[in-house]
C-alpha cells in the first residue's frame, strides 16, 4: 500500500514536516515495492486560502490509503476522509522514523481534525 | 451626498460622529449602520422600527452527482478553493465560496445550481422622520462584504436625501466595500501613537479608492500633536476636534446621543457637516 509524509526535503531521511496543508512536498512510500515518490505542493506555501483541501486532493490523487503529519485542520480531515485515506499524526522527526513508527503499530489514527481551522 | 465615516483604528468615535451628525441633520437623512458585525448606531435612536428584519442570503453552489461525470473543472476554476473533487464526489465548503458564479458557467454538464444560504439580516428603523438601516451579520459568518452590500441596495430603495454610512473599523474588505461610492469620506482618529500609525493606513486606502476625504481629531486635547502634524504635511483637511470631555463617554456608554446630553456640541456637528458639503 501507498502512505503519505509530509515533508520538507527529498528522502525518507528529511524531516517529517509537522504541518499538512503548507508542507513543501509529499513522500509517498510504496511499502510492497520499497520504492517512493514525491509530489510537490509548493503551490499551497504561499496560497491565501484552502491549501489543506488542495493538499488533500493531491494525497488522494496519488493512491495513498494513508496520510501521516503533524496535524491535521478540519477542511483537510473533512477531504481525506471523503476519499478514503485514513490519518495518523506523528512527531516523530524523520519521513524513516515515522513509518518505522507505522509499521510498529505505535501511530495514532485520527477520528477528527487534532487542530482548528486557519482561516473560516 | 453619500457620506461615509471611517478610521483606521477601532473605538476613535466613528459612531459618534456618524450618529451625531445625522441627528444634527434629522430627517432629511439616511443613517446606514455597515459595521455589520457589530451594529450599534440603532441603540442611540429609541424609535420603532418599521417592517420586519429581512434576511439577506449569497448564493453558494450545489453540485448534482447524478449529472456530474468527475472533471475537476469547477474545481480548478475556483479561485477560492470552495469545491474539492474525489471521483464523483464534490465537496462543497460554503465558508470559502465569494459566489462568484464562476463554477456553474464553467461545468460543462450543467451539473451546479446556485442556492441561497443565509448570512444575516437587514432592517429599518425611524425615530423622527430619520432612517436608520442596520445590517446584522449571523454569528459564524465569515464575511461582511455581502450583506454590507445588501444595506446599501435596501437603503438607496426608499427616496431620502443624504446618507451616512457608520463604517466598521480598519481598513479590509468591510470598509471598502463600505466606502465605495461615497461623495466623501471623514477619517476619524485621535491623537496618539496608535491612531496615527492607523490613521496612515487609513489614508493610503482612501487615497488608493481615490475618495476626497477629511479627519476629525476625537479627544483632541489628550495625546500629543503628532497627528497634526502628519495632516499639515500631508496638506490633509482637519475639518473638527471633539475635546477629550468626559461628559461625551458618558452620554455615549448611557446610549445617549451627545447633541441631546450635552446641546452645546450641536454647533460643532452643524458646522462639521457645512464643511463636508463644501468639500465634497
Amino acid at each position: 500500500m501507498k502512505i503519505a509524509f509530509s515533508t520538507s526535503g527529498l528522502t525518507p531521511d528529511a524531516p517529517l514536516d509537522p504541518r499538512f496543508g503548507r508542507a513543501a512536498r509529499f513522500l509517498v512510500y510504496d511499502t510492497e515495492r520499497e520504492t517512493y515518490t514525491l509530489i510537490d505542493n509548493t503551490q499551497n506555501l504561499s496560497a491565501a486560502q484552502g491549501a489543506g483541501i488542495q493538499s488533500a486532493q493531491h494525497v488522494a490523487a496519488s493512491g495513498a490509503q494513508a496520510l501521516v503529519s503533524g496535524h491535521c485542520g478540519p477542511k483537510a480531515f473533512r477531504v481525506l476522509s471523503a476519499a478514503g485515506v485514513t490519518v495518523y499524526t506523528s512527531s516523530a522527526a524523520t519521513v524513516a522514523d515515522a513509518l518505522k513508527a507505522y509499521r510498529d503499530g505505535t501511530l495514532k489514527a485520527l477520528t477528527g481534525a487534532d487542530v482548528e481551522g486557519h482561516w473560516a | 451626498m453619500i457620506v461615509s465615516v471611517a478610521s483606521g483604528k477601532g473605538g476613535t468615535g466613528k459612531t459618534t460622529v456618524a450618529v451625531n451628525l445625522a441627528s444634527t441633520q434629522g430627517s432629511r437623512i439616511r443613517l446606514l449602520d455597515c459595521d455589520v458585525e457589530e451594529p450599534n448606531a440603532r441603540l442611540f435612536f429609541k424609535g420603532a422600527a418599521c417592517g420586519h428584519p429581512e434576511t439577506v442570503t449569497r448564493p453558494i453552489p450545489e453540485v448534482d452527482e447524478g449529472q456530474c461525470d468527475g472533471c475537476g473543472e469547477c474545481s480548478r476554476f475556483c479561485e477560492f478553493k470552495a469545491l474539492a473533487v474525489l471521483g464523483r464526489r464534490v465537496l462543497v465548503f460554503p465558508e470559502l465560496c465569494h459566489g462568484c458564479g464562476g463554477c456553474m458557467r464553467v461545468c460543462p454538464k450543467g451539473a451546479i445550481r446556485e442556492i441561497p444560504k443565509r448570512i444575516g439580516t437587514v432592517s429599518i428603523h425611524t425615530a423622527d422622520g430619520l432612517s436608520v438601516v442596520e445590517g446584522r451579520l449571523d454569528v459564524g459568518v465569515a464575511m461582511a462584504p455581502p450583506l454590507i452590500h445588501a444595506v446599501k441596495r435596501k437603503a438607496l430603495a426608499s427616496e431620502k436625501g443624504d446618507t451616512i454610512l457608520d463604517a466598521p473599523p480598519g481598513t479590509a474588505c468591510p470598509v471598502t466595500a463600505t466606502l465605495h461610492g461615497s461623495d466623501y469620506v471623514l477619517l476619524v482618529t485621535e491623537p496618539t501613537p496608535f491612531g496615527l500609525h492607523d490613521l496612515t493606513l487609513a489614508v493610503e486606502m482612501v487615497r488608493e479608492l481615490k475618495l476626497p476625504f477629511g479627519v476629525v481629531i476625537n479627544r483632541a486635547d489628550s495625546g500629543d500633536d503628532r497627528v497634526r502634524e502628519y495632516c499639515r504635511k500631508e496638506w490633509i483637511t482637519v475639518l473638527a476636534e471633539i475635546p477629550d470631555d468626559r461628559r461625551i463617554a458618558e452620554a455615549y456608554s448611557r446610549g445617549e446621543l451627545l447633541v441631546e446630553a450635552l446641546p452645546e456640541y450641536r454647533t460643532l456637528f452643524k458646522h462639521l457637516w457645512d464643511k463636508v458639503r463644501g468639500q465634497s
